[in-house]
């Protein structure tokens, strides 16, 4: 088993008639998803490299049985896209897209209140279970199937992590970018909480950054409620105040969401802390034998 | 992206907050002019750059004649101002806002924000007006008053009310403060900010409430629906290094380091300073070169880094996903040539096509240090720069 996806999930591609929608949904197939086609409004009836594309998410849903969905949509469009999603009441939706606007993005967390969809992203590399189901943007070969899960805000940090499990010989049960943005859908404690009920589970690595509450949130779940050991790395140490690094949501703003604060709530909590991210997977090992 | 002070007054202006009544001015002749046709005086004269602390700094000061406005100008403009906020090096001031004084009552402070832990827009008003805020929130906190704004139905006025008792206000001062308070947060809405902050509104002795200071913070995610907002933008207010990375969609910030760096992806790019750090090493700047790079724009990194002068040794940090290695690695090659590097370069290849950029760096016949990890790469360059100096 897995959180979020596994071999039997069917993906449709939100934007797929776009090159990097339809780059990714053919390297997701490659991988051995089962992706079931895309919308493209306006596109419909017509069909890309054998992917049927529909003209709405609901109409997708209906003909093709998808119970996730994956949006390349540009930024201006996206948290539109979004919403339709949801109204389609599909289960999950990962938006890969970078640079929506902040206000867009609150009014799609008011407009999700009370809907079943569960969101991950935006600007993340999205969800993969290794050897079932890829959604997403990461390079598919990295990962190897085990019982480690990884929860990350950042796309290539988390590559990383994925890598240095895998050259150890420790395989992934489910990796979730849960994206850079200030405002997401998924956040690392909503992951922590699934990959504790996760029969399939046995240890979790959680990559954090500069900006916000997110680790300090799920470091007080793992404190509290986390029977599975979870090691962690915080990037941004040397970042300076009020400057945006990357990412929209790594700021640190009004002397709040320091790197230095948040590994100090981590190890509270009883996370092993990887001083250098080079030393992701050791710091798992140091709590976890296999 | 930030903008000056008089520019965030004629926005507010545009959408009925109350704020002094004043003009932009380059020299002081034209101060002299503008003076006179405010009004009687005094007035204020505000040097016009991108950093708070101005008062202490000598950047605002008081007129009580024209002449004196002049004198006044004169003496700002072509000055460079130091505050807390610009370092030891200050900033060139090359345009003053001269505005009518006002009979200041007392001072508030109010602001919003977009805050994370709700997903929703926050208005944040203290009585301590005049204060930073963070200093308030960090002694007392039982003097800043929260709404959090339902972005489907807006600040509504029972809110503005609630801000406006908490703050002690009465009287007529109350439906004013509903006027200001759901200004604001139009304008926010409207400019798609990330932030906006008064400090102080003023209480004035006539008992009006006027936007003495306004800072905004807007999303750089939504500047492509406010093309009237980037015209405000002031380059010379900002690292030509980073204008220059922006224009090539590099994401790039300037440090203090000598250790320049190349990453891929905004983490992995902030891990990379780290392990520099980590390793006794110092990073002269963040960038991240993106997903989508070509050979072009790693060129155009290398030179954005290399014009740092600071810099002594070069770290290339790249897992490539949909980055492929030996895009980078053909960068790299080219970009060395045609910078003419003369500082130790240490490259740490991952990722799709890792085997084919490692060849490309070989056989280039440059003199590049192949690094295995993160680990091994950061103490490569460390080991390199010191050795160096």
């Amino acid at each position: 088993m897995s959180i979020l996806i596994n071999k039997n999930t069917k993906v449709i591609t939100q934007g797929i008639t776009g090159a990097t929608g339809l780059f990714h949904a053919q390297g997701a197939r490659d991988y051995g998803t089962l992706m079931a086609g895309g919308v493209t409004p306006g596109k419909g009836g017509t069909v890309i490299d054998g992917f049927p594309v529909f003209d709405t998410v609901h109409e997708a849903v209906a003909k093709t049985g998808a119970t996730a969905s994956v949006i390349y949509v540009p930024p201006p469009f996206a948290a539109d896209s979004i919403m339709e999603a949801v109204d389609s009441g599909i289960e999950l939706v990962c938006c890969i897209t970078e640079g929506i606007p902040v206000l867009d993005m609150v009014k799609v967390k008011q407009y999700m209140k009370g809907k079943k969809t569960r969101l991950v992203g935006p600007n993340c590399p999205g969800v993969i279970t290794p050897g079932e189901c890829k959604i997403g943007i990461m390079p598919g070969y990295i990962h190897k199937p085990g019982r480690v899960g990884v929860v990350s805000r950042s796309g290539t940090l988390t590559y990383e992590a994925v890598w240095q499990l895998t050259c150890l010989g420790l395989g992934q049960s489910t990796c979730v970018g849960i994206g850079g943005d200030p405002v997401n859908g998924t956040n690392h404690l909503d992951v922590l909480r699934l990959f504790e009920a996760d029969p399939d589970t046995d240890a979790v690595i959680m990559i954090g950054e500069i900006g916000g509450t997110s680790e300090e949130e799920g470091a007080r779940f793992v404190k509290e409620h986390m029977t599975k050991p979870v090691a962690a790395y915080i990037a941004g140490v040397t970042a300076p105040p009020g400057k945006r690094m990357g990412h929209a949501g790594a700021i640190i703003s009004g002397g709040k969401g320091t790197a230095a604060e948040k590994v100090a709530v981590l190890r509270e909590c009883g996370i092993s802390v990887a001083d250098s991210p080079a030393e992701m997977a050791q710091a798992l090992l140091r709590i976890y034998k296999p | 992206m930030n903008i000056h002070e008089y520019q965030a007054k004629a926005i507010l202006r545009e959408f009925g907050v109350p704020v002094p009544d004043g003009h932009v001015c380059y020299n002081s002749a034209g101060a002299r002019e503008w003076a006179k046709r405010l009004g009687e005086g005094p007035w204020v004269v505000k040097a016009q750059i991108h950093a708070g602390g101005r008062g202490k700094g000598g950047g605002v000061k008081l007129a009580r004649t024209a002449d004196e406005v002049r004198l006044i100008s004169r003496e700002m403009l072509g000055m460079t101002l130091r505050t807390h906020q610009t370092g030891p090096e200050g900033k060139l001031v090359t345009r003053v806002l001269v505005e009518n004084g006002c009979n200041i009552g007392s001072e508030l402070y109010v602001s919003l924000v977009v805050d994370r832990g709700t997903s929703k827009v926050t208005v944040m008003a203290s009585t301590e007006g005049g204060m930073d805020i963070e200093e308030v929130a960090a002694k007392t906190p039982e003097k800043i008053f929260t709404e959090t704004i339902d972005p489907l139905v807006g600040l509504t006025p029972f809110q503005c009310r609630k801000i406006a008792f908490s703050l002690g206000l009465g009287g007529k001062l109350v439906n004013k403060a509903v006027t200001v308070l759901r200004g604001l947060y139009k304008t926010f809405i409207s400019c798609d900010c990330s932030m906006l902050e008064i400090n102080p509104l003023v209480i004035t002795a006539e008992e009006n409430l006027i936007c003495l200071d306004a800072k905004f913070g807007f999303d750089d995610n939504a500047v492509f629906r406010h093309p009237k907002l980037s015209d405000m933008r002031d380059y010379d207010e900002e690292d030509a290094n980073e204008i220059e990375a922006s224009q090539h969609d590099l994401s790039y910030i300037s440090l203090t380091g000598n250790i320049g760096c190349l990453v891929n992806g905004a983490g992995l790019a902030m891990a990379t300073m780290d392990i520099v750090k980590h390793y006794g090493g110092d990073p002269a700047n963040f960038l991240d070169v993106g997903g989508g790079a070509t050979i072009e724009r790693v060129t155009e990194a290398f030179k954005i880094i290399l014009s740092d002068k600071n810099v002594k040794g070069i770290l290339v940090n790249i897992f490539g996903g949909i980055m492929k290695c030996d895009i980078i690695a053909t960068g790299v090659v080219e970009a060395a040539k045609q910078v003419s590097l003369n500082v130790p370069l240490v490259v740490r290849l991952e990722g799709t096509n890792v085997a084919r950029g490692k060849e490309i760096l070989s056989e280039s016949g440059l003199d590049i240090v192949a690094a295995d990890g993160m680990a091994d790469a950061a103490q490569k360059i460390v080991q390199a720069v010191k050795g160096a100096n």
